[in-house]
């Protein structure tokens, strides 16, 4: 059973269309790995699901579609994007970035629940949470931006280049989180990724986007069969 | 020193009104990054309203009320109808729009309600309060408004889920939809509130200044100063800038350059801010690491 499955989607912005008929889906409880090189139009991809650019296609979040959704209802059904560069509010303290995540959810039994899991997660980010969340390292706004996703209580978690600019070992840590976040909460995880070896590691399922369109896609072990893949995506 | 008591109580009376203006100037600029030039014809336009409610028999405090509300709605009309409409528009074609805003208001109220000064009711009665010489009624009525006005702001800001919405909304428009912030109605409520204080603003200087279309366009540009003074995109500084220009203002008009050149100390502190310290008393300058 899907959660999240993706059909025919074209997009892009203003006139030009970057993405051209893309399919992808994202099982429940799974997590889908997007490869691809630079310019491929992994990060469209995630911005078309999200409603932050003009797409056409049929994109369903748990049989119901979500392509004619505003950006902000898409995350109240539960799609937690996290943006690539992170998308910081950096004037405000990083406790406040959490309350924000959680604002469409400010009534949920789970609340304070949910910030407890995020501080045990990040318990770094309980050390500074009174900082302005613009002063953080990036490993830390790395954090704070999957915490902050974690608060909107998502059935999908979007992730775009987690591991952009960071240390092997920060890079390490996170993705323990999301492995964790996926196998515990039961959160299904869409993630575009450059480390593939990473992301194969992670993920369940997995494709590779090149020019706007799905070339090849299968369980990451097909991908590491793949001798094309192998030879642009996995360096050996 | 009585003299000199009775100007610093006068500017900080003054200081009052050009914090409530500036504040609704920062209110729009964290919201949208524009500076709306339009914001004082708003704010007398809403004064006349109040004038009218007054006249017609209405006692004044809830014609103040009234005032208020229907600013805040017309506030959030005006985002939703024409703001919207050149939200992505270069920057000249947003300043040009609240421009020509400025001037239909302007000429509007003067052909509906002429170019006659007009008395505006103080609600505060004429003895000064507990017979002090210092400081009238009407002066320390404005100040405390002020200062219920920003305290009321500041709670709304600090504990409410919306008032931390429409922070994030300000602080990162597209991190914000991404948590189900509907961005949109942020912008309206923004400019909602900056309309409804921007009328008190013009109800607490009418008694000073009196009553006609144009009352406001010298006030616009001390309420400016005092946000730039402050840092324009700092409530709380906005409002210490808007005091202390009031004082500063009264005090060089009576003692170094006369009141005719008033004005010029409002120039002057936007230049030397500019120069000295664009970002203000308490504007923060931005610090981010990648």
């Amino acid at each position: 059973m899907n959660l999240l499955s993706v059909r025919d989607l074209h997009a892009g912005y203003g006139p030009i269309e970057v993405l051209h008929g893309v399919n992808i889906e994202v099982s429940k409880g799974g997590a889908t790995a997007v490869l691809g090189a630079n310019g491929a139009g992994k990060t469209t991809l995630l911005r078309a699901i999200c409603g932050m650019i003009w797409r056409r296609g049929t994109i369903e979040l748990d049989g119901q579609p979500i392509d004619k959704l505003e950006t902000a209802d898409i995350a109240r059904r539960g799609v937690a994007h996290v943006p690539q560069g992170r998308g910081t509010f950096a004037t405000l303290s990083a406790e406040e970035n959490l309350r924000l995540g959680a604002i469409a959810r400010m009534r949920s039994p789970k609340l304070a629940q949910n910030f407890a899991l995020v501080y045990e997660y990040f318990p770094r980010l309980y050390e500074r949470r009174n900082q302005q969340a613009g002063t953080l390292s990036g490993g830390e706004q790395q954090m704070l931006a999957i915490g902050r996703a974690l608060m909107l209580e998502p059935k999908l978690l979007v992730l775009d280049e987690p591991s952009f600019g960071l240390a092997p070992r920060i890079v390490q840590e996170i993705f323990g989180i999301m492995r964790k976040i996926n196998r515990e909460q039961h959160v299904s995880v869409l993630v575009v990724e450059q480390n593939a070896n990473l992301a194969l590691e992670f993920a369940d399922r997995a494709c590779v986007l090149e020019t706007g369109t799905v070339i090849t896609h299968g369980t990451p072990e097909d991908m590491r069969q793949n001798p094309e893949v192998r030879r642009a995506y996995l360096g050996y | 020193m009585e003299q000199f008591l009775h100007q610093v109580a006068a500017g900080l009376a003054t200081g009052g009104v050009y914090a409530s203006l500036a504040l609704a100037l920062v209110m729009i600029y964290q919201t949208t990054h524009h500076v709306n030039f339009a914001q004082g014809e708003l704010a007398m336009c809403s004064t006349y309203l109040a004038w009218s409610l007054v006249n017609a028999g209405v006692p004044y405090w809830a014609a103040f009320i009234l005032t208020v509300a229907i600013s805040f709605a017309v506030g959030m009309g005006i985002e939703r109808v024409l703001i919207r409409r050149v939200e992505r528009a270069p920057v000249l074609t947003v300043v040009i729009v609240f421009i020509a805003m400025q001037f239909i208001l302007n000429s509007l109220a003067g052909a509906v309600f002429g170019y006659t000064i007009q008395l505006f009711p103080s609600p505060f009665p004429e003895e000064p309060p507990f017979g002090n010489p210092y400081i009238n009624s009407h002066e320390l009525g404005v100040v405390v408004v002020t200062m219920v006005t920003v305290g009321l702001l500041w709670a709304f800001f600090r504990f409410t889920s919306l008032g931390l919405a429409l922070r994030g909304a300000a602080a990162n428009s597209e991190s914000a939809a991404l948590c189900g912030i509907r961005v949109g109605s942020m912008l309206m409520l923004g400019w909602g509130l900056a309309a409804a204080i921007g009328a008190v603003a013009g109800m607490l200087v009418a008694p000073i200044v009196f009553l006609d279309p144009n009352m406001m366009s010298g006030i616009l540009i001390y309420a400016f100063a005092a946000a730039l003074l402050g840092g324009i995109d700092s409530p709380v500084g906005a409002v210490i800038g808007g005091f202390l220009l009031g004082v500063l203002e009264n005090l060089a008009g009576a003692y170094v350059i006369g009141t005719e050149l008033k004005l010029t100390v409002a120039l002057i502190t936007i230049v030397a801010v500019l120069v000295v310290r664009p970002s203000g008393l308490l504007g923060r300058v931005l610090v981010t690491r990648v």
